[in-house]
């Protein structure tokens, strides 16, 4: 069971998919100056991760190697869109909330890389461990970054004003603080996890590449 | 039995099933949610339309519409007349029809089926385009509602708004297809759509202006309803761009309709 359980705890510290592979880097900038964007972006890649994984391990001993890749792609397009088909059939309003991210899951490059790196070396149960760890470590990051680009770029989390009002000069703003409209943008967001590194690899060492 | 999975024919075999087996999935399960997406499509069109005349169900501060169960009841009953407008490519009206004299031409649907895109793209081929206006009432004031359509940063972004016989704005709605998530896709959310309540499409001489999507804004309360501006989204510039010129370009083709509701 220790083996099986470093499966889900390395990605959420020291083999981090974002802060220490450097993947999944282009959805944390889009989607990360709400934090309740970053929520749902990280359950939907829990879910498509997860279940990803197992599929891909299933068929890991009948794939081409030659056209592995196109074969993830497909596995994971395809998964993605049967549960956007199906919510817009039956849940048509949390569809039309998840349908942006539709797009930005299957360019996702953790999932590709979790499938490629090991779902098609290793057996199912193992690799749904695998699938949920890293996403879990992909939003771990992603609400943290989230969480400061919201509180410091908008004065709110998960939309509820938090520093007062900034239009009627309430809470901090009375005392002369600006929202910094900079947080919003998505340079921010590289800086964010700039400094996420920055502090990890300073708390563990071992982790500096020479 | 082990399959070599290196031989080029196996890979072959491999793609052509693995297509074969995707396509059939895939393409059995469009077949068997259509109609019931574009039941959900239909209605949804309904709730946007009666959100934008200010029937919804709101709370404090998120935006939320009436019902599915009851969309369709509440439609049929507040939305009095679907009026047809045609237009020439010049923007020049041609002709006005009812609901029932639209549907008796040529099977059309009803009114609010209208595809918009598709309106438009005529225009741009130099036929006539038609465009639908809602007309209800509320609080004893006869409204309008038009669609618009239009583009915005990634895809396609889409809305409906309220208007009164002045073309002052009695209510808005936006929609977006993938706006970025906390930016642009911001355009649906109260705080910016409420913007528009009150605010004057006509310059005061009565000449069309729109309204503009303002950056820099000198009046963020957004209390001078007669300035034809709204205070933009910080970081959905391209988007709030979008939305001006959607109403600009869409919004337009109506004028000749509400002058001649003077005369």
């Amino acid at each position: 069971m220790g083996k099986d359980s470093r499966l889900i705890l390395d990605p959420l510290a020291d083999n981090n998919p974002i802060t220490i592979q450097v993947l999944g880097i282009c959805s944390a900038l889009a989607i990360t100056a709400e934090l309740e964007a970053s929520i749902v972006m990280s359950i939907s890649v829990l879910f498509v991760l997860g279940v990803g994984n197992v599929v891909i391990s299933l068929m890991r001993n009948i794939i081409p190697s030659k056209i592995r890749i196109i074969v993830q792609l497909i596995v994971v397009a395809t998964l993605v869109i049967i549960v956007d088909l199906v919510l817009k059939a039956f849940a048509y309003e949390l569809s039309k909330t998840l349908s942006v991210f539709v797009g930005l899951i299957i360019t996702n490059c953790i999932i590709m890389g979790r499938f490629e790196a090991f779902a098609l070396g290793n057996g199912p149960w193992r690799s749904f461990l695998d699938g949920i760890g890293n996403a879990l470590g992909y939003g771990i990051i992603l609400i943290i970054v989230g969480f400061f680009r919201e509180l410091l770029g908008s004065g709110t989390l998960l939309g509820f004003p938090v520093l007062g009002d900034p239009i009627e000069k309430t809470g901090l703003y009375a005392l002369g603080y600006e929202n910094n409209g900079f947080m919003l943008l998505s340079p921010m967001a590289l800086i964010v996890v700039g400094i996420i590194i920055w502090v990890q690899r300073t708390r563990n060492k071992a982790l500096i590449e020479d | 039995m082990a399959v070599n999975t290196e031989k080029n024919s196996y890979t072959v075999i491999f793609a052509i099933g693995m297509v074969v087996i995707v396509g059939v999935i895939l393409a059995g399960l469009f077949s068997w949610t259509k109609p019931m997406i574009t039941q959900n499509e239909e209605i949804e069109k309904q709730q946007n339309i009666l959100y934008a005349m200010g029937i919804n169900e709101n709370d404090e501060s998120s935006a939320v519409f009436v019902s599915t169960e009851v969309a369709s009841k509440e439609f049929a009953s507040n939305i009095k007349e679907q009026m047809v407008i045609t237009v020439d490519a010049d923007g020049k009206m041609l002709k006005s029809q009812t609901r029932d004299e639209y549907m008796a031409e040529n099977n059309n649907k009803e009114p609010y089926l209208i595809d918009i895109k598709k309106q438009k793209s005529n225009a741009k081929s130099g036929e006539p385009r038609q465009l639908p206006l809602f007309i209800g009432e509320k609080d004893g004031k006869k409204i309008y509602v038009a669609p618009i359509y239009g583009k915005g940063l990634w895809d396609a972004i889409w809305g409906y708004v309220a208007m009164d016989k002045d073309m002052v704005v009695q209510g808005a709605y936006f929609d977006h297809k993938g706006e970025t998530p906390g930016l642009g896709a911001n355009i649906k959310q109260r705080f910016f759509m409420d913007d528009f309540y009150g605010e004057h499409l006509l310059s005061d001489a009565g000449v069309f202006k729109g309204i503009t999507v303002a950056k820099g804004n000198a009046d963020p309360k957004n209390e001078n309803k007669t300035d034809n501006e709204v205070d933009a989204i910080a970081g959905a510039t391209i988007t709030g761009d979008g939305v001006t010129a959607m109403i600009k370009s869409d919004l337009k083709l109506y004028v000749p309709y509400f002058k001649s509701l003077k005369k």
